[in-house]
């Protein structure tokens, strides 16, 4: 694996090169050979084997790769955070004078907190949901004394207040559920910096946040590190983010570090096979990689497949005390889709993307509005109507891994459409099932497995052939490729597009996650609470977005800085 | 706040009305009646005056058709007349309130074992970090709850009075007559709560703000008590809550075990001797602690979790 330069060699040396400007001269945190396994019913199953890792005091160290390559893993391992099942085979982890990998437990609680802070991946269940947002932050500072019982109060509003979330003090006296999960997050953050540390481990800091707000708390991050000089090791999935803010990369693939050094240089010369084919397919960083549309719209004259006009969906809130509420969480929303194109709906959570897409499924009823399938109004659709629509509209989930029924062969997920509708006979369905299995690029030896035995992308494959099965005019794509790695969402985008030139099948497509729509998208619908904003191909509202709303969204996209200062294009795609 | 309350004490007289009518209709279904059953006690031979049995028959209503028995006790039910036990002859309120101090103590102190000694286990078992021990701990419950209380009361009678005579076997007799009954009772209700509350730990420990706690230094001991007990515990007071209604239950079996006056022993009598208004009397009582246990549990879970929020309409809403 070794090819030269920036290639992890197993020491430091990569460490000194010119631009180190740190008046530096030993990492704070050094990893060597360090091997983590957990325990499970088949024996142990290592997750990191023999990695070399090095933060330097100030710098932020980003680990990336995909899902099951051992970086949260290690990232946990710094300070002995992992699952009750895992355990540190063999290596140490240096940090100041300490191994943190022989410590014990009560010196490894001293270090923890104080000087090394973590935070962690879900704002959402990452707080204790019955304690108050002060008395979380304070606990850092009564556990390492750094604050009496009187005095830890205040303090955690001031350490509240530094990381950036607004009336501190009033935040303080409420429940992690009343914040939204920036907010929370910005706590964790808190939480993390209250005992000035020297290290911050953070694990996917905004995987699960919106992307504006992923932006403006990882600037807070940085900025506050920056001021306290503290060093930051990054976990992510994200290379656009990776790239951002990172001084120094660590590309890990199945437990193993393949390739190390300075970010800069090796995003422009990545050296491992691996290395390349995950920048290949980060949207993100591709700018070169738009698709051009297949197929240029069918002409003008013939009707479109959907049509929306003002449509209007209203929520009724829980009564609090005065009058009943209501939430409009789509509003006024029009849009029209014509065969074999793709309209993509964006927007953050809570913008009304998928309540929209729910309409037009008439999985939910309208309050107010028109809805024309194929020329047809089928707004108040009623049975026999509803369930011919059914046929000709399909829907793919977001999560692969909740969407298909786990005690289901894969023949019985993919044909039940078919049965539904009775089409054909038992012989006719099987066969296609295998004809479609095929059409997703999987074996035919599929069809007998179940669920559980397949990875997230194949199990998305299986998603897209079910939803196939009826040869339908338009599919609903709700978030189809969030949950899925990288380079693994390259593929099942491509997948998309060639079974949209092969059938002329229409996707309604929903995503938060703009780099993905700007390769698979004729038209783009921006939203936001509850109504579209902007409208307009990709290209058009990519180069010259109108609204500023598009303009923040698109300033969001993280790799945007890389792909900005890097002189170096990033070549073309990798294997799909 | 208070319409929700208002409403639940609404909802508590139709669980209160409901007891009543479906106590009433059981005992109507059984053959024979009261007074039959009280003259033939009264005399060696079966052979009674029927002309004395319709008397009393029409002194008690008996006669009446069953619907207007059952307005009549209903009637009288809610002005708080349970009139009097066919049986005795005395107020049924007042044989209910004779008894009941009896029954509060044996089945608070069961109670206050219970809670104490099951959630002592269940934090103990999930502790530890000795294998063996958290196994052998977390088998007890399930054989806690699954042998009969009958069984463990004559198993503890005969250890404890009989061999090693510590307390007494039978009867009321302060402190040491409540040892025995009082754990006979707690055994299968702490189990109970054990059960629920290991696992409701268990899952609690597995949740990502533990390793928040975790990572910011926090003890084993501080992780365990002051961030995932609070958060295990709502399930196992859901089951506190039911287990009251177990408990006086339970105290039929127990108060009978060992020969102690009760509420419990003047049900099985009731109930033996098909005194309706006794039964009745009882019923509506053993219902009344049920609900206002569940509705005291209820108002308690918003101090214990923030999150829940008491709402007049549509029961908990979720933020």
């Amino acid at each position: 694996m070794t090819t030269h330069g920036h290639e992890n060699g197993g020491d430091s040396d990569d460490g000194g090169n010119g631009e180190m400007t740190d008046d530096v001269t030993a990492p704070l945190l050094e990893i060597r050979g360090l091997s983590v396994s957990y325990r499970t019913r088949g024996g142990a199953v290592p997750a990191v084997r023999g990695v070399d890792l090095d933060v330097w005091p100030g710098q932020v160290t980003a680990v990336v790769g995909e899902s099951g390559s051992g970086k949260s893993t290690t990232a946990h391992a710094v300070t002995r955070l992992l699952a009750a099942n895992g355990t540190i085979d063999a290596g140490t982890v240096r940090f100041g004078r300490h191994d943190l990998a022989t410590l014990s437990e009560p010196e490894l609680r001293a270090v923890r907190g104080a000087q090394i802070g973590l935070v962690p991946q879900d704002p959402t269940v990452s707080l204790n949901p019955v304690k108050r947002i002060g008395e979380q932050v304070a606990e850092v500072l009564r556990i390492h004394g750094l604050a009496t019982r009187r005095t830890a109060a205040a303090e955690a509003v001031a350490v509240l207040d530094r990381a950036g979330l607004p009336d501190a003090a009033v935040r303080a006296r409420q429940y992690p559920h009343e914040l939204s999960g920036g907010m929370r997050q910005r706590v964790l953050i808190a939480i993390a910096i209250a005992a000035k540390p020297r290290l911050i481990v953070a694990d996917e800091p905004t995987s699960a946040l919106d992307v504006t707000v992923q932006r403006v708390i990882l600037d807070h991050l940085q900025h506050l590190t920056e001021e306290l000089g503290t060093a930051i090791l990054l976990v992510t999935h994200d290379l656009g983010v990776a790239a951002d803010r990172s001084q120094r990369l660590v590309v890990m693939e199945q437990g193993r570090v393949v390739e190390a050094g300075e970010t800069r240089a090796v995003l422009a010369d990545p050296q491992h096979e691996y290395t390349r084919r995950l920048l290949a397919s980060a949207p993100s960083l591709t700018t070169a990689r738009t698709r051009t549309p297949v197929s240029a719209a069918p002409a003008e004259e013939t009707t479109p497949l959907v049509e929306v006009r003002n449509l209007v969906k209203e929520f009724r809130l829980p009564r609090t005390g005065g009058e009943a509420r209501t939430l409009r969480a789509v509003d006024d929303v029009g849009f029209t889709l014509r065969r074999g194109q793709t309209l993509a709906l964006v927007g953050e959570s809570g913008s009304g993307k998928s309540t929209t897409a729910r309409l037009v499924l008439r999985l939910t009823e309208p309050t107010a509005g028109q809805l024309l399938f194929d020329g047809t109004d089928v707004t108040a659709a009623k049975g026999a109507q509803v369930r011919q629509l059914r046929r000709r509209a399909q829907l793919i989930y977001q999560n692969p891994y909740a969407s298909l029924d786990p005690r289901f062969s894969i023949a019985e997920v993919i044909t039940e459409p078919l049965r539904a509708f009775k089409v054909g006979d038992r012989a006719s369905r099987l066969a296609r099932a295998g004809e479609l299995l095929d059409r997703v690029a999987l074996p035919a030896a599929t069809l007998e497995r179940r669920p559980a035995e397949l990875s997230g992308g194949q199990r998305q494959r299986v998603a897209i052939a079910r939803a196939l099965a009826l040869s339908p005019d338009l599919v609903v794509c709700d978030e189809p490729v969030s949950a899925l790695d990288v380079s693994v969402q390259a593929q099942v985008l491509d997948l998309l597009a060639e079974l949209q030139a092969d059938t002329g099948v229409a996707y309604l497509f929903i995503s938060h996650d703009l780099a993905v729509v700007r390769q698979i998208a004729h038209q783009v619908a921006v939203m936001r609470a509850g109504r579209v904003v902007e409208t307009g191909p990709p290209e058009e509202l990519f180069s010259a977005p109108r609204h500023e709303y598009t303009r923040e969204l698109l300033a969001a996209i993280s790799g945007g800085r890389f792909a900005d200062a890097a002189a170096a294009p990033i070549t073309s795609r990798g294997p799909a | 706040m208070r319409r929700y309350v208002i409403k639940r004490l609404a909802q508590a007289v139709g669980v209160l009305w409901a007891a009543y009518t479906v106590s009433f209709l059981v005992l109507d279904f059984l053959p024979g009646d009261p007074v039959t059953a009280m003259a033939s006690a009264g005399m060696d031979s079966g052979q009674v005056d029927p002309a004395q049995l319709a008397a009393l028959r029409h002194e008690y209503g008996f006669d009446k058709p069953v619907l207007a028995q059952y307005a009549d006790y209903l009637g009288r039910a809610v002005r708080g007349d349970f009139g009097d036990a066919i049986s005795t002859g005395r107020p049924v309120a007042s044989t209910v309130a004779d008894a009941l101090p009896q029954t509060l103590q044996l089945t608070g102190t069961a109670l206050l074992l219970a809670v104490v000694f099951g959630a002592g286990l269940a934090v103990v078992a999930t502790y530890t970090s000795q294998r063996w021990l958290r196994q052998f701990l977390l088998s007890l419950p399930p054989l806690g709850v699954s042998v009969p209380t009958f069984w463990v009361g004559l198993l503890l009678v005969e250890t404890f009075s009989f061999r090693l005579e510590w307390f007494p076997a039978f009867g009321n007799d302060g402190f040491q007559g409540l040892v025995l009954p009082a754990v006979t009772l707690a055994i299968p209700t702490g189990a109970q709560v054990a059960q629920v509350l290991a696992k409701s730990l268990l899952t609690a420990l597995d949740q990502a703000y533990v390793e928040t706690a975790r990572a910011k230094g926090a003890g084993r001991w501080r992780v365990h008590l002051r961030h995932a007990l609070r958060n295990a515990s709502l399930p196992a007071l859901t089951v506190v809550g039911l287990l009251v209604g177990q408990l006086v239950a339970g105290s039929v079996v127990v108060e009978t075990v060992f020969s102690r006056d009760g509420l419990g022993r003047v049900t099985a009598a009731a109930v033996t001797s098909q005194d309706i208004p006794l039964v009745q009397g009882v019923v509506v009582f053993g219902a009344l602690i049920f609900v206002a246990t569940n509705l005291l549990v209820d108002l308690v879970y918003p101090l214990l979790d923030p999150r829940i929020v008491v709402a007049s309409d549509r029961g908990a809403s979720f933020a």
